[in-house]
């Protein structure tokens, strides 16, 4: 049972790690515009060379 | 040299906020603003109605890249709309031109008006308290797993007291929303939805605290937890409906930019019509909507009422005559002698009516209200009755009688009776906004489903309010060669239909010289060494004709009458046949005259019709329906339908109306096609009957549960299984929609 101490923070740091990554998604506005980014990701505008 | 400055710094006020603040990111910052009206620098808003694709996007973004002077554009396909940062010389209309050439519709907006900052600060607060509550949920689900599963002894306290760890804060962090809320009702003695679901998150976390700490067997920290994310989920969908309705009213508002061109000293300057006074002179261009209300002192020229009295036909406009605000100039130039303005203009004076209906609407009592009206207290009484029950049962055994009724109540929780509503208002509303329908108020879809009558306006709602040549062929062809050479020269909106049916049938104009257009009148030229005349029929000597009717007098003869009708919308008959299918009622009701409102009748087989309506009949006549017990919808678009959308039990207007009609009504149609409120009216009886499903899906989870937790066999992995079966279900059944 003592591997419980390291699983348990392990998984709770994993959860955290996804927690993090959604508080950035949301402060960065990556949920203003779903519709849009959906769609974006279907153009082929900067396929060839990054959007300057 | 500071237009290079700009966005960097631009970047760096942003970015200082997001790590200050968040909630500091929604509103804009005191620099910000002074760099968006900074002289060098321009942010546009532009409403794109027809965007709905990849491509648009990509067409969009480059034919506005590609325009000299814009710096960046992005288009926010959710909210169809692109924000353009661009050189302060870019004028709106040049975009608009620009857009229009790669097939895009575009309005500016007044991007002052757009504040949807104060909603996107609040579903960004909610969403991140639903995040939170989902990785709280996830965890403790993973640690009460185990103990389902038969841990015991220390290591069942042990992941309780880790559970507690994780759920406690959690609960008060992402209950906070229900916790404020069910407070705020009970300050003013009222049990809401809210207080038993605080009551359960409150009373599941102290009891699983307390068995913790006495090592007992049963702990309902996940129930706590799951409790918390099923209900913000559905609050979250709430509120999302909500705020998409509200930032598209808020568009629609900030459509028209209200400006009027001033003379001071001679000399026209463009103003806001919030600095406009009485006494103030203001030019109205041809084709101009009046701003403000006045009384012409220079000019001539012919006005369209159609939008304030249904009346299509236009009115002739002289010295001395009255205007008010929102009628159109055809013809001539016109100055006006300003005599309200602003809040006090016609216009305006409809928003006070309009604040009436919409407070009489808010009497309207949901489904999800009349639900928890007996759902509240029902819960109440079967948690307390278990505590007394048991209390009594076993002599006093408090722990156990607690542990009963928190069960009770945990079980109860409306987790899939908080989903129901949201998760089938959300599914519908966004289903009609692919139709183009804008679903401005919460409660219109259901209201829309009660409906069993159906009462139009005319011009501009059934027709286009776009005028139709009817009686080419009845004249001689060097008749109408004549009155074509005289309509080109004019873009009185008769004369244009017209000449274009001309153009279209394949009639050369003949030669008329001397053309001369005489506002007000009509156009007068020489033809053959005669003076001839098309325009009004008193300007030609004759009668005027039941319908709508230009004339033309060549000096030989009786004059001529063309005569017009309105263009139908597209969809109108489809929309009207849907509807009788559906067994509605289907009334008609217009401020025109007799004959143009008995020929479209007629066309569209509705038999129940009225003419020559005023504005305020066409509200009594929605009133005494509602008295015969009748749930009316409203359809119309003009001032003078404002009082009979407000009246209606629900209403929908194009947005091509005025705003004054679109903020009184509760649905609009964002295309012109007409299909759509069939479509609307079928979706929304759907809707109705999902809710209801919804509902009773719930009750059957809860008639199966609740016994099991009174005789106080519901374990925590019962609570979690009935919550979480019963949430999916009625969020699948909410999908179902067509």
């Amino acid at each position: 049972m003592e591997i419980l101490t390291y699983l348990i923070p392990v998984s709770l740091l994993l959860g955290g790690i996804g927690l993090a990554a959604f508080f950035w998604a949301l402060k960065t506005k990556q949920f203003d515009d779903p519709t849009g980014d959906a769609n974006r990701i279907l153009t082929k505008d900067w396929d060839d060379r990054p959007k300057p | 040299m500071t237009a290079t400055l700009d966005p960097n710094s631009f970047a760096g006020v942003e970015h200082a906020s997001v790590s200050a603040c968040p909630a500091c990111v929604a509103a804009p910052s005191a620099e910000r603003i002074a760099q968006l009206s900074a002289p060098d620098h321009a942010r546009l808003m532009l409403s794109l109605p027809a965007a709905h694709c990849a491509a648009c996007i990509s067409t969009v973004e480059s034919a506005l890249a590609a325009t000299p002077g814009v710096r960046s554009s992005r288009v926010n396909l959710t909210l169809r709309r692109v924000s353009v940062e661009a050189d302060a010389a870019v004028t709106a209309d040049q975009l608009i031109r620009v857009l229009a050439g790669v097939g895009y519709e575009a309005h500016e907006l007044d991007a002052g008006l757009l504040s949807a900052t104060e909603t996107d600060k609040q579903g960004r607060d909610l969403l991140m308290r639903l995040g939170v509550a989902f990785f709280s949920m996830m965890n403790v689900m993973l640690l009460s797993v185990a103990v389902w599963s038969g841990a015991d002894g220390i290591t069942r306290d042990l992941f309780h007291w880790i559970s507690g760890a994780i759920a406690l804060p959690t609960v008060l962090f992402s209950g906070q929303p229900f916790f404020k809320s069910a407070w705020a009702r009970v300050k003013v003695g009222r049990l809401g939805m809210d207080f038993p679901i605080s009551l359960a998150l409150v009373l599941a976390s102290s009891i699983s605290v307390f068995e913790t700490w006495k090592s007992g067997h049963h702990a309902y920290f996940d129930a706590a937890v799951m409790l918390c994310f099923f209900l913000l989920l559905g609050r979250y969908l709430d509120h999302r409906t909500r705020a998409v309705a509200r930032s598209a009213a808020e568009e629609l508002a900030a459509l028209e930019v209200p400006r009027a061109v001033v003379l001071v000293d001679g000399a026209e300057i463009t103003r806001p019509i919030s600095e406009v006074a009485v006494g103030d002179l203001v030019r109205v261009r041809p084709g101009g909507r009046m701003p403000v209300d006045g009384v012409v002192i220079e000019g001539t020229s012919e006005v369209d009422r159609s939008l304030l009295t249904g009346e299509s036909l236009p009115v002739f406009a002289g010295p001395d005559t009255v205007v008010s605000a929102g009628e159109v100039n055809l013809t001539g130039p016109l100055t006006l002698r300003v005599t309200a303005a602003g809040r006090d203009s016609s216009l305006h004076r409809m928003a006070d009516l309009v604040a009436i209906a919409e407070s009489a609407k808010t009497k309207y009592t949901t489904l999800a209200e009349r639900a928890a009206s007996w759902y509240s207290p029902l819960v109440h009484l079967l948690s307390f009755s278990a505590f007394g029950f048991w209390m009594w049962k076993t002599g006093g055994d408090l722990r156990f009688a607690i542990n009963i009724s928190a069960a009770t109540l945990i079980i109860t929780c409306p987790c899939a009776l908080g989903l129901a509503v949201p998760a089938v208002v959300t599914s519908a509303s966004g289903r009609l906004f692919r139709k183009g329908l804008l679903i401005k108020h919460g409660t219109a879809l259901e209201r829309l489903a009660e409906v069993d009558t159906v009462v139009f306006d005319k011009t501009g709602t059934l027709t286009m309010g776009a005028p139709e040549v009817t009686n080419l062929a009845d004249h001689p062809r060097a008749v109408v060669e004549v009155a074509a050479a005289l309509a080109m020269a004019s873009s009185h909106p008769l004369a244009a239909a017209l000449a274009d049916t001309a153009r279209a049938a394949g009639l050369h104009p003949a030669r008329v010289e001397d053309l001369r257009e005489v506002p007000g009148y009509g156009v007068e030229g020489k033809w053959k060494g005669q003076t001839v005349r098309l325009g009004r029929a008193s300007w030609c000597d004759t009668d005027e004709a039941a319908t709508t009717a230009t004339y033309l007098c060549t000096g030989e003869g009786k004059a001529r009458a063309f005569t017009f009708t309105d263009r139908l919308r597209p969809g109108a008959e489809a929309a009207i046949a849907e509807l009788k299918a559906q067994g509605k009622t289907i009334r008609l009701i217009s401020g025109d005259t007799e004959g143009a409102v008995a020929s479209l009748a007629q066309r569209l087989g509705i038999a129940d019709w009225i003419s020559s309506a005023l504005p305020a009949e066409k509200a009594a006549l929605v009133r005494d329906l509602t008295l015969q017990g009748r749930r009316v919808l409203m359809v119309g678009d003009g001032l003078n339908d404002t009082a009979a959308l407000a009246a209606a039990h629900v209403s929908i207007s194009p947005a091509t109306a005025l705003d004054a009609a679109r903020t009184a009504s509760d649905i609009v149609l964002l295309g012109q096609d007409m299909t759509a409120v069939g479509d609307a009216a079928r979706i929304s009886g759907q809707t109705r009957r999902r809710i209801l499903e919804n509902f009773g899906l719930s009750a059957a989870y809860n008639v199966i549960a609740v016994p099991l937790a009174l005789i106080g066999l519901a374990t925590p992995l019962a609570a979690a299984l009935a919550m979480s079966l019963s949430s999916i279900t009625v969020s699948l059944n909410s999908l179902r929609l067509k």
